[in-house]
């Protein structure tokens, strides 16, 4: 099954009008900007700091102005924004110089390594973009045995990992070192799938050419989806299974993409923050598909008018592949590190997806297809009828959303829309109940300090009380001409509670 | 404004109208086989089935208020040709025509339409035909090229005439123009107390005739060599999954012949059962009708375990000659809770 | 004859053995406590509101367990609980009045907060934070959004806003077809069955 843009060569975007650059495109917490309207910045530059763990810095993908940092689109589901930097370039492309080229990486700590591959903002670039610097520990408690380079690309119309095999194996090859020096691990398996044997020849002439790099086996895989999900890489090449709710390096394995491989090759060997990506741009209404190597925070619109589409009447754009890529609203949104594809398709096309629900006839071929072994069909009648907690004793949360279950259902049934609804409803749920459970601890402890309060002020007008109490006999006729003396006096002792209650 | 369309954004092409249309097309050899035995009252037969049933989910959908575009899907006409192969080739017509209503209405539409119906339409239907009307469903019709024709049954006047009129309409007695099939032939001798061995010789049985379909039964089920390549046609294509016909074969002819080798004056030889009555045709289409058995492959394992016990023990031990009906019915109501239970293990646990 | 007062025998002896055996087990089994208004406190939002016309949720949940309440008076909880609630005593839903539209959060206007601290003794949850004479402010991420701070303050300067959405709490609608619309209007006649 061969690709459209399976021997187009890598092309490279022009420079663009602006660049909106979001400051998160990466799976954990949201950067901070730390630069200001009006100032100059360079290529490389950092101008988002991480914060938190889970966390990678922004870069300038140009050297410009910064003209605004304000709320953009951004390519996800809801259609919502986050705050972006807005960049415009000023045409010379200077290079941030800050950041050595390292070229004896062997020589070099880890540690050193990881911090590198962490400044420079590398994220997995086959689409799920989790911190890259994360995976790469070396950790005693999960030693890494077995590095996967993860280049078996399995949806359709992405051949961004294809053509970068082909152009850059070399490079790939020096990465891939390079990890396996940071992690300690001997054994690396590179795994493509079968209908890129140029791929695969190439890499195999690189591992060769690099007499280190001998005893990386180059596996050649039948091609079938989604095999290049992280966990069916593992359980295809290893025969191992990641246990529910851990993950690859517990059981002794790192898997990553070539993409990303390329990127730390260029983040550590040249010195290069992340400021560009490989994407390809195909599907039936593009008049020129091909693969671009274009810088993040580019407009999409130029991106499809550099392969000759330019109107989106009746054509859906969708972000990443057709199985699991989402759509957009329109092209007014900038490349983001997850930008693995930009396919623009015809309405027709794509509405044959997305015909009509029949009732489902229980074929089972869902459950067939499911690389999870879940039940899809019953879960997503659960999911519809909001039965959200028998939906996740059915394993809902093991989904990965891959989409093959959908593919394949004669009902037209969308599956993974259910299994999307349905997670997000328990997610809503849980977060409900945890919001719920605080305001009733701290209603309760409202009650206790009023209670308290109530305990204290009784207990000092006690004390008042017994301080200003009569003495015997003597006392009596005294009083009494007081009594009369001061009857229309209002008593003192009685503001001073109210006010002290005041004060809290 | 949300963009309310999920991924993935391109599909197989399969449909439920592909499903429904492959299992009729799989059929077809059996039909043919049928026309061949039972010339134009297995024509006739399965005619009026289809239309009675195509047209009572029309009106039913009407009915009921909801477009009619369901019988686009070719579901309707499927249970009309099951339900059709599964009745022996004489019934009144009138009986065929509640047949199909009791199927579309009482075995689909109730319950919800397509997809939502526990028990096996056509089989359904089935077993209500049969215990209300006992002596009709089980007066097998001597079929032509099985010894002595009594009727010509592709004479169409007379197969006409016998369709709306009854046996008198052609100078016959219901008893004259029908024979017992096999199971029925060696249930009635054991109770007379001739062992089966004996039984099938005085019956002249051949497991050559009962493999190609020249002996006596519903039109659709003698023939084991018709409904194998049906069979096998929809397994190629995956239309079906091998656990249930398998399963299901498998444990009749293991109990069989086990049993036979402990009593064979009792108890039917395996090859035997796997060749009578309708178990390959409630093997292959009635069993693994998708809405009502299991979808889990280890569902579907026991769904084929239980039915085979069923199977072997009503056609044993029960009251009626043929068992397989009612086991896929009973089975059918064990599926939610195989469901349930028989799920695969997920990735990871 | 025989028969018949074989038949009544062994029927009388078969119903006297279960109804000894449903004895035993009313008595075994027998649940201490009221389960059930615990069960309905564990569906409520614990907004502390007031607006059911009880002084908690606890007393609420209590009310209804003992039938004195109806199922739909828990306005922050919305149709959901209400539904959750009829499920578990086993009535009618009933439509929620007043339910607001979005989550809401209160917001006091400081420039016009004159100090007087009576929002704050009002608020159920010590979401507001301030001391006499000087500013208050909500806690937004303590505000349960149940509006007893609107009424006590005496220069009006506290507003109910939208609470807005942020984009890691987005979740995917239901998908537009029939038999999900089917199933919208389906959830009005059955509570979400949360065994």
């Amino acid at each position: 099954m061969s690709k459209v843009t399976d021997n187009s060569s890598i092309s490279t975007s022009l420079l663009a009008p602006v660049y909106i650059v979001p400051i998160k495109q990466h799976i954990g917490e949201v950067c901070t900007p730390i630069v200001s309207v009006g100032e100059q910045v360079f290529r490389g530059q950092k101008i988002a700091k991480s914060q938190g763990y889970v966390s990678v810095p922004v870069h300038a993908p140009t050297s410009g102005k910064v003209v605004k940092i304000e709320e953009h689109a951004i390519p996800h589901p809801s259609g919502m924004g986050l705050p972006s930097i807005f960049i415009e370039p000023d045409g010379n492309d200077t290079r941030d110089e800050s950041l050595k080229p390292i070229s004896d990486y062997r020589e070099k700590d880890p540690a050193e390594l990881r911090e590198r591959v962490r400044i420079c903002g590398v994220a997995g670039l086959g689409g799920a973009v989790f911190p890259t610097f994360i995976k790469l520990l070396k950790d005693q408690r999960n030693p890494i045995e077995t590095v996967i380079l993860n280049g078996i690309e399995c949806e359709p119309y992405l051949t961004n990992d294809h053509r970068l095999m082909i152009e850059k194996s070399k490079q790939i090859v020096t990465g891939l070192d390079i990890i396996m020096h940071m992690v300690g691990a001997k054994k690396a398996i590179v795994a493509i799938e079968d209908n890129k044997p140029d791929a695969a020849e190439a890499l195999r002439k690189a591992v060769e050419s690099q007499p280190e790099m001998k005893h990386v086996e180059v596996h050649l895989l039948p091609t079938r989806y989604p095999q290049g999900s992280e966990k069916q890489l593992i359980q295809v090449l290893t025969g191992k299974e990641i246990p529910a709710g851990k993950l690859p390096m517990h059981i002794g394995v790192l898997c990553q993409n070539v993409g990303t491989t390329w990127a730390i090759f260029d983040a550590v060997v040249r010195g290069n923050a992340l400021t560009e990506r490989f994407v390809t741009v195909s599907g039936d209404a593009v008049p020129r598909p091909g693969v671009m190597r274009v810088r993040l925070g580019t407009p999409m619109r130029f991106v499809y008018a550099q392969h000759g589409l330019d109107h989106f009447e009746n054509i859906h754009l969708l972000h990443g592949g057709p199985m699991m890529g989402e759509r957009l609203k329109g092209p007014d949104v900038p490349v983001v590190k997850s930008t693995n594809g930009l396919l623009a398709m015809h309405s027709d096309t794509m509405m044959k997806a997305h015909k009509v629900e029949q009732p489902c006839i229980r074929c089972g071929h869902c459950g067939v297809a499911c690389p999870i072994n879940l039940v899809p069909n019953l879960l997503a009648d659960q999911c519809r009828s909001d039965l959200f907690e028998k939906a996740e004793s059915y394993n809902l949360f093991d989904c990965i959303e891959c989409g093959a279950c959908s593919y394949v259902c004669p009902s037209n049934i969308p599956l993974v829309h259910y299994f999307r609804y349905g997670k997000g409803q328990l997610a809503q749920i849980s977060r409900a109940k945890g919001f719920a459970d605080a305001s009733k601890e701290r209603s309760e402890a409202r009650d206790i300090r009023i209670e308290r309060e109530k305990a204290e002020r009784a207990a000092k007008r006690k004390q008042v009380r017994a301080a200003h109490k009569p003495k015997p006999s003597d006392e009596m006729k005294t009083e009494a001409i007081k009594t009369d003396e001061k009857a229309g006096e209002e008593k003192p002792t009685d503001e001073k509670p109210e006010s002290k209650g005041s004060e809290s | 404004m949300i963009i309310n369309l999920s991924s993935p954004h391109i599909h197989g092409g399969d449909s439920v109208r592909m499903t429904m249309i492959s299992v009729i097309l799989a059929l077809m050899p059996a039909g043919i086989v049928s026309v061949y035995l039972f010339g134009w009252l297995a024509f006739m037969l399965i005619t009026l089935c289809m239309v009675t049933c195509v047209a009572t989910e029309f009106i039913v959908l009407r009915m009921m208020g909801r477009p009619a575009t369901p019988i686009g899907d070719g579901s309707a006409a499927l249970t009309g040709l099951l339900l059709a192969l599964t009745l022996p080739a004489y019934i009144p017509w009138w009986m065929v025509l509640l047949g199909s209503i009791i199927a579309i209405i009482l075995g689909k539409q109730l319950y919800g339409g397509l997809g939502y119906n526990l028990f096996n339409p056509a089989l359904a239907a089935r077993v209500i035909l049969l215990i209300s009307f006992p002596l009709n469903m089980t007066a097998w019709i001597v079929p032509m090229h099985v010894g002595a024709p009594i009727i010509d049954l592709y004479n169409f006047n007379d197969c006409f005439n016998l369709f709306l009129f009854g046996p008198e309409a052609v100078a016959r007695t219901l008893d004259a123009i029908t024979m017992a099939s096999p199971l029925g032939h060696i249930k009635t001798e054991w109770s007379q107390g001739i062992g089966v061995t004996e039984a099938l010789r005085n019956y002249d049985y051949s497991y050559l005739d009962a493999f190609l379909g020249l002996e006596a039964g519903s039109i659709g089920e003698t023939s084991a060599i018709a409904l194998l390549i049906g069979g096998i046609y929809l397994l190629a294509r995956h239309t079906i999954s091998w656990h249930i016909p398998f399963t299901y074969l498998a444990t009749v002819m293991v109990l069989a012949a086990i049993f036979n080798m402990i009593d064979p004056a009792h108890y039917a030889p395996p090859l035997f059962h796997l060749l009578a009555g309708g178990l390959i045709l409630c093997a292959f289409f009635m069993a693994t009708d998708p809405v009502s058995s299991p979808v889990t492959a280890k569902g579907r394992i026991v769904f084929g375990i239980g039915c085979g016990i069923l199977t072997w023990s009503i056609r044993t031990y029960g009251g009626y000659p043929e068992g397989a009906m009612f086991a896929v019915i009973l089975m059918n109501c064990a599926v939610p809770i195989i469901d349930h239970y028989c799920r695969p293990r997920v990735y990871g646990r | 004859m025989m028969q018949l007062l074989a038949a009544t025998l062994s029927f009388g002896a078969f119903a006297l053995l279960f109804g000894v055996l449903l004895a035993i087990a009313g008595r075994v089994f027998k649940v201490e406590g009221d389960p059930i208004a615990d069960n309905i406190e564990a569906m409520l939002p614990q907004t502390q509101c007031g607006q059911c016309g009880f002084v908690g949720c606890k007393p609420y949940a209590g009310a209804v367990a003992s039938g004195e309440a109806e199922v739909n008076q828990c306005v922050p909880g919305g149709e959901r609980t209400m539904l959750q609630i009829a499920d578990m005593m086993g009535v009618e839903p009933k439509t929620v009045e007043d339910e607001a539209s979005s989550p809401m959060i209160a917001f006091v206007r400081e420039d016009e907060c004159i100090g007087c601290t009576l929002c704050i003794k009002a608020c159920p949850v010590d979401a507001i934070l301030g001391a006499p004479k000087q500013y208050h402010t909500v806690i937004t991420d303590h505000c349960t959004g149940c509006t007893l701070c609107v009424e006590p303050c005496p220069v009006d300067c506290i507003d109910m806003l939208i609470k807005p959405e942020l984009l890691e709490h987005w979740s995917w609608p239901l998908p537009d077809t029939e038999r999900s619309r089917l199933a919208m209007e389906r959830k009005g006649q059955h509570a979400p069955y949360t065994a």
